[in-house]
């Protein structure tokens, strides 16, 4: 696989940024379809299903723009990648918890890619602009499930609630990678392509902290512990093990399309 | 060829591509779902189709362009390109009458029509009723905003109290 797979330095700056955004939708993608045949019902279970495969769609989009100047197709990254080269954020890889953890974290990623997604619609790069137009519709869906459920459930009964408030307190301090800027952020930002991180950050805070009062969650915790890494390929456990199951028919029979 | 042959063809070709029929709803064609974008022939023998997706993880996308591809080949045409263009997005709205017709004789609720366009509550309430199309009642409420495909959601009417599935309003 060596002479075909130039170094991913070579990919430009807008390729860089589709990758990340891209191996986001994957990974929680994958995560999601966990749930199938172990979902709460059958009408979770087609809901999970079928945000799962929204996001499969939008890493669809991503990948192939992300190794368009490597010469790479969406199965070579998706399947042909180690977890050191993946470049999504750590709340996507975390594993499956209960229902309340599921639902939780689909609330803080839906509400993040919704307002990614509004600001994208404004790039200057015309196609990633066209693919948000297309995605934040979608990504609403995600968004009013989520927080339908984060609502139930939080102020549901004192064991829904004590699971919704344990979610978010194990899942908030990974929300801060989602609005960490870095220099391949600010470079992007200045052309008008990427997103202001800072922008996303006060719109998602508004829009989860609503949904988090209604459901009697009361205040995010400001957390001091903020993990990330995941940008530049460092992650938890949980990834290689994701990769491994998700790759493991690409590994057993190389080349295997269908 | 002239350009009154080019539009003729294309024409055509228009048609053809208009009439293949959903995969999934295969009560509806193309031309119904409002997927067909621009189709242009460059030469008598080239024709290029420009189709939309509904959604983006639609597994149905796939055999569409394969659908299509085959429909012109069937008419003569030996080459044929398609290609997916999410610019202009696909909205239900872009369901025809004729397809919305379609949809309700089949117990599908056709999209409730796009309020005026502004900021999306986080809220569970709906913009605009949907009618049951067993009972015709408007009191029909949402079980899940999934379904069967991915631009269909599942409701319960609430005066025969039949659950039936919905074309997804835009939001």
């Amino acid at each position: 696989m060596s002479e075909s797979r130039p170094a991913r330095e070579a990919a430009k700056p807008v390729e860089q940024y589709a990758l990340r955004l891209g191996d986001d939708a994957l990974v929680l993608s994958h995560r999601l379809t966990e749930w199938l045949t172990r979902a709460p019902d059958l009408e979770e279970e087609v809901a999970l299903a079928n945000i799962a495969l929204d996001l499969l769609g939008q890493a669809r989009f991503l990948l192939t723009a992300a190794g368009q100047s490597a010469g790479r197709d969406e199965d070579d990254l998706a399947y042909r990648r180690t977890e050191r080269e993946y470049r999504n954020a750590l709340i996507a890889e975390l594993p499956n918890g209960d229902f309340a953890h599921t639902v939780v974290r689909l609330l803080f990623f839906s509400a993040y890619q919704w307002t990614l997604y509004r600001e994208l619609e404004h790039s200057a790069d015309p196609d990633l602009a066209a693919f948000a137009g297309k995605a934040v519709h979608e990504v609403g869906f995600h968004r009013q499930y989520a927080a339908g459920w984060v609502v139930r459930l939080g102020d549901g009964t004192e064991e829904s609630h004590d699971r919704a408030s344990a979610a978010v307190a194990e899942l908030w301090p990974y929300t801060a990678e989602l609005f960490a800027a870095d220099e391949l952020i600010a470079g992007l930002v200045a052309e008008g392509v990427a997103a202001d991180p800072i922008v996303l950050q006060a719109r998602w805070s508004e829009l989860v902290g609503a949904v988090l009062a209604e459901a009697t969650l009361g205040v995010a915790p400001s957390a001091a512990w903020r993990p990330g890494g995941g940008r530049t390929g460092l992650h938890t456990e949980a990834l290689g093990y994701l990769l491994a199951e998700m790759q493991s028919v690409h590994r057993a029979y190389p080349g295997a399309s269908w | 060829m002239t350009v009154h042959d080019q539009r003729s063809i294309e024409r055509t070709a228009v048609d053809i591509v208009r009439a293949v029929p959903d995969p999934e709803m295969p009560y509806l064609t193309l031309g119904d779902l409002g997927v067909v974008g621009e189709v242009t022939a460059d030469s008598p023998d080239r024709v290029h189709v420009r189709l939309t997706p509904t959604y983006l993880g639609c597994p149905a996308t796939e055999v569409i362009a394969r659908d299509v591809e085959a429909a012109l080949r069937g008419a003569g045409w030996p080459a044929v390109t398609v290609e997916y263009r999410f610019d202009p997005p696909w909205t239900p709205d872009r369901i025809t009458e004729e397809g919305r017709r379609k949809l309700a004789a089949e117990g599908v609720a056709p999209p409730s029509r796009t309020p005026a366009d502004g900021p999306v509550p986080v809220s569970l309430s709906r913009p605009a009723p949907v009618d049951c199309p067993r009972c015709g009642a408007r009191e029909t409420g949402l079980l899940s905003p999934f379904g069967s495909t991915p631009c269909q959601e599942l409701r319960r009417c609430s005066a025969c109290g039949e659950p039936f599935p919905a074309i997804k309003a835009a939001r």
